[in-house]
């Protein structure tokens, strides 16, 4: 018998498992930017030959570049005030005993588990009868709603994840509820605070229908890109513009995931 | 408001949860400077006491008075109190030093004053120059040196002490336990000590009190608590002891005549109005009090024959546990005596024989 534990002894058919989902995952994602190099605007194999040149487009194309803009703005904003109401939500279940407090985080947690179709319909009703015209902010709004729920799971894990005994210690060395959130508690939830903020801005970049029922004339860049989708000769532009999504996309996940295990006292990365 | 004689005063404290007593009605008066000790197994109120002097729960019925003040509308971080936590909670995002200087914000010191006042602190918990070290980066008994510290820089009126030696190791434990004694000797702060280990509270306190279900069944020095508990519970928490039923045959003056179970009939000074004639009592005695030899005087009414069970090997001394008729328990014995050869000539099954002192039988009521 060769040294090897139970539990390190290779298993065959369990590699290529592994390899089979891995490739079913990613390969059709990865022919995206394969095809965004591709000197042709239509999608087929062979590729004759290899350009730069939807990305130099990409530079000059103001209206995705528009687009671009407006998701990256609603994103920002919509993530950050998800994660500001995600912060005190998460402290207020965690913390106090408050009447009623299950069913509370049910209704909070709700919009999870709503349709966003169901979603769109039902705000895009009430916005009308509100009389709100229709603009990047009402979007802005619906994100915010979606986020929250997942702005308040991260949060609660990392508010849970943290001792209480911490800002007894704190109000016992002098400091008031003001102070100790902004000495201890705020410090503590950190990561979990920028887990949100990404999490959130990568929810409210790529979310789709909330966006094209509470949209006005601006669109967001998941709109654009898929009305571009009639005209085949701006198909490679949406590929170069996925590509570079993709590539970014990548580095944040790759970031936060960073941040998470460089920070000694998390739950995730604790021993 | 009386104004109160004592430093601290916990005046009829009671705190329930729901339906559940955790602290009933407590009295207890602490003085500056004391080393007092909270002592009592899991669930018997201790730490609930200990936080209501933080001021962490609120009491809901009786006050609690520092320095003639009025504790229950002070919340945490204007009472005077400093306290070391069980786990030490000590601030991960903080170094050593940003930890210690943590409740010295509002003292408006100067960095240099700061800096050297924390310096200060390290010294006192013999860790100089840790100052840039993280939680994460130091030991259980450093992390424990540093929460004294921090808590300490303060300059409190009193520091509370919740199991803050717990999580250490039998070595380390004991060493702390000396150091946190030399401590608290020299910066004069009245300390108040809460733990279930009756050994550690015995040793550093200068009085404990013993709690169960909320009450304080005793409060006494350590040497009283060892030597004169008031009931068998306290005898049974601290150290070892044999416990004995016995009948008061007669009452004469402060001597008692007492019918003891397995023992026989023995003489005790009797202390304590439970000694009636007639009455039912426990006799207890320590198994140190207790001397073992191979042959005896069955006259001598402090002395009883029994049958050698079994023994325990306990490093430093052996604890041997004897047989007696009239017992349902073996009786426990405390292996003292080293030109005996710690009982290794003893026979399991053999004959010998135990006596003790009149002055160590310990006469308690029965619950």
């Amino acid at each position: 018998m060769k040294n090897v534990s139970y539990i390190d002894r290779p298993n065959r058919p369990l590699f290529v498992y592994a390899v089979l989902f891995l490739a079913f995952l990613y390969v059709p994602v990865l022919f995206l930017p394969l095809f965004s190099f591709n000197d042709s605007q239509y999608i087929a194999f062979p590729i004759e030959n290899w350009t730069l040149r939807w990305y130099r487009d990409m530079a000059n194309n103001e209206p995705m570049l528009a687009a671009l803009m407006n998701s990256i703005r609603v994103g920002a904003v919509a993530s950050i005030l998800s994660t500001f109401l995600g912060i005190f939500g998460a402290k207020a279940v965690t913390r106090y005993r408050i009447p009623g407090q299950e069913p509370i985080i049910a209704v909070i947690m709700a919009p999870l588990v709503i349709p966003g179709i169901i979603l769109g319909v039902a705000l895009l009703i009430l916005i009308n009868r509100a009389g709100i015209t229709l603009s990047l902010y009402t979007v802005t709004l619906g994100h915010i709603l979606v986020c929250v729920p997942f702005a308040m799971a991260t949060l609660m894990t990392r508010f849970e994840g943290f001792d209480k005994s911490m800002e007894e210690a704190s109000a016992d060395l002098g400091e008031n509820a003001w102070w100790t959130f902004w000495r201890v508690t705020l410090p503590m939830v950190f990561p979990g605070v920028l887990a949100s903020l990404l999490l959130c801005f990568t929810i409210s970049f790529d979310e789709f229908i909330l966006a094209f029922f509470l949209g006005g004339t601006d669109p967001t860049l998941p709109l654009y890109m898929w009305g571009q989708l009639r005209f085949p000769q701006r198909l490679p532009n949406v590929l170069a513009m996925g590509a570079c999504i993709l590539l970014i996309s990548f580095f944040v996940v790759f970031f936060s995931q960073w941040l998470v295990r460089r920070d000694p006292d998390s739950p995730k990365s604790a021993g | 408001m009386t104004t109160k004689q004592s430093f601290i005063t916990i005046d009829g404290v009671s705190k329930h949860f729901g339906d559940v007593i955790a602290v009933d009605n407590v009295s207890i008066d602490i003085e500056q400077g004391e080393f007092f000790s909270l002592l009592g197994p899991s669930g018997c109120g201790k730490t609930t006491l200990l936080r209501m002097l933080a001021g962490f729960e609120s009491t809901t019925s009786g006050e609690i008075y520092l320095d003639g003040k009025a504790m229950s509308e002070i919340p945490p971080h204007q009472r005077p109190t400093n306290m070391v936590f069980q786990n030490y909670a000590i601030f991960p995002h903080l170094d050593v030093s940003g930890n210690i200087a943590y409740g010295l914000r509002k003292d408006k010191l100067g960095k240099v004053e700061q800096t050297r006042r924390v310096d200060e602190a390290l010294e006192m918990v013999k860790l100089p120059g840790y100052g840039k070290r993280r939680a994460h980066e130091l030991s259980g008994g450093q992390l424990q040196r540093i929460a004294l510290a921090r808590a300490l820089v303060k300059r409190p009126k009193v520091l509370l002490l919740d199991e803050p030696l717990g999580a250490l190791d039998k070595k380390l434990r004991e060493e702390m336990q000396l150091e946190l004694r030399a401590l608290q000797e020299s910066v004069g702060i009245t300390f108040i000590f809460v733990t279930h280990d009756q050994e550690e509270a015995l040793t550093l306190s200068d009085r404990v009190a013993v709690m169960a279900r909320g009450e304080v069944l005793q409060m006494a020095s350590p040497q009283q608590l060892y030597n004169r508990p008031f009931n068998v519970e306290v005898a049974d928490f601290i150290g070892q002891m044999n416990f004995f039923d016995a009948e008061v045959m007669d009452l004469q003056d402060d001597e008692a005549l007492l019918d003891v179970q397995g023992l026989g009939q023995l003489k005790a000074s009797a202390e304590g109005e439970f000694v009636q004639k007639g009455a039912s009592i426990v006799v207890a005695l320590r198994p140190e009090k207790l001397l073992l030899s191979e042959k005896g005087d069955a006259g001598d009414e402090n002395t009883v024959k029994g049958e050698l069970s079994t023994s325990a090997y306990l490093g430093s001394r052996s604890h041997f546990f004897v047989a007696v008729d009239g017992c349902e328990e073996p009786i426990e014995v405390a292996g003292q005596d080293a030109g005996f050869g710690a009982g290794e000539s003893l026979q399991r099954g053999g004959e010998v024989w135990l006596s003790w002192a009149r002055e160590s039988l310990v006469l308690l009521p029965v619950t």
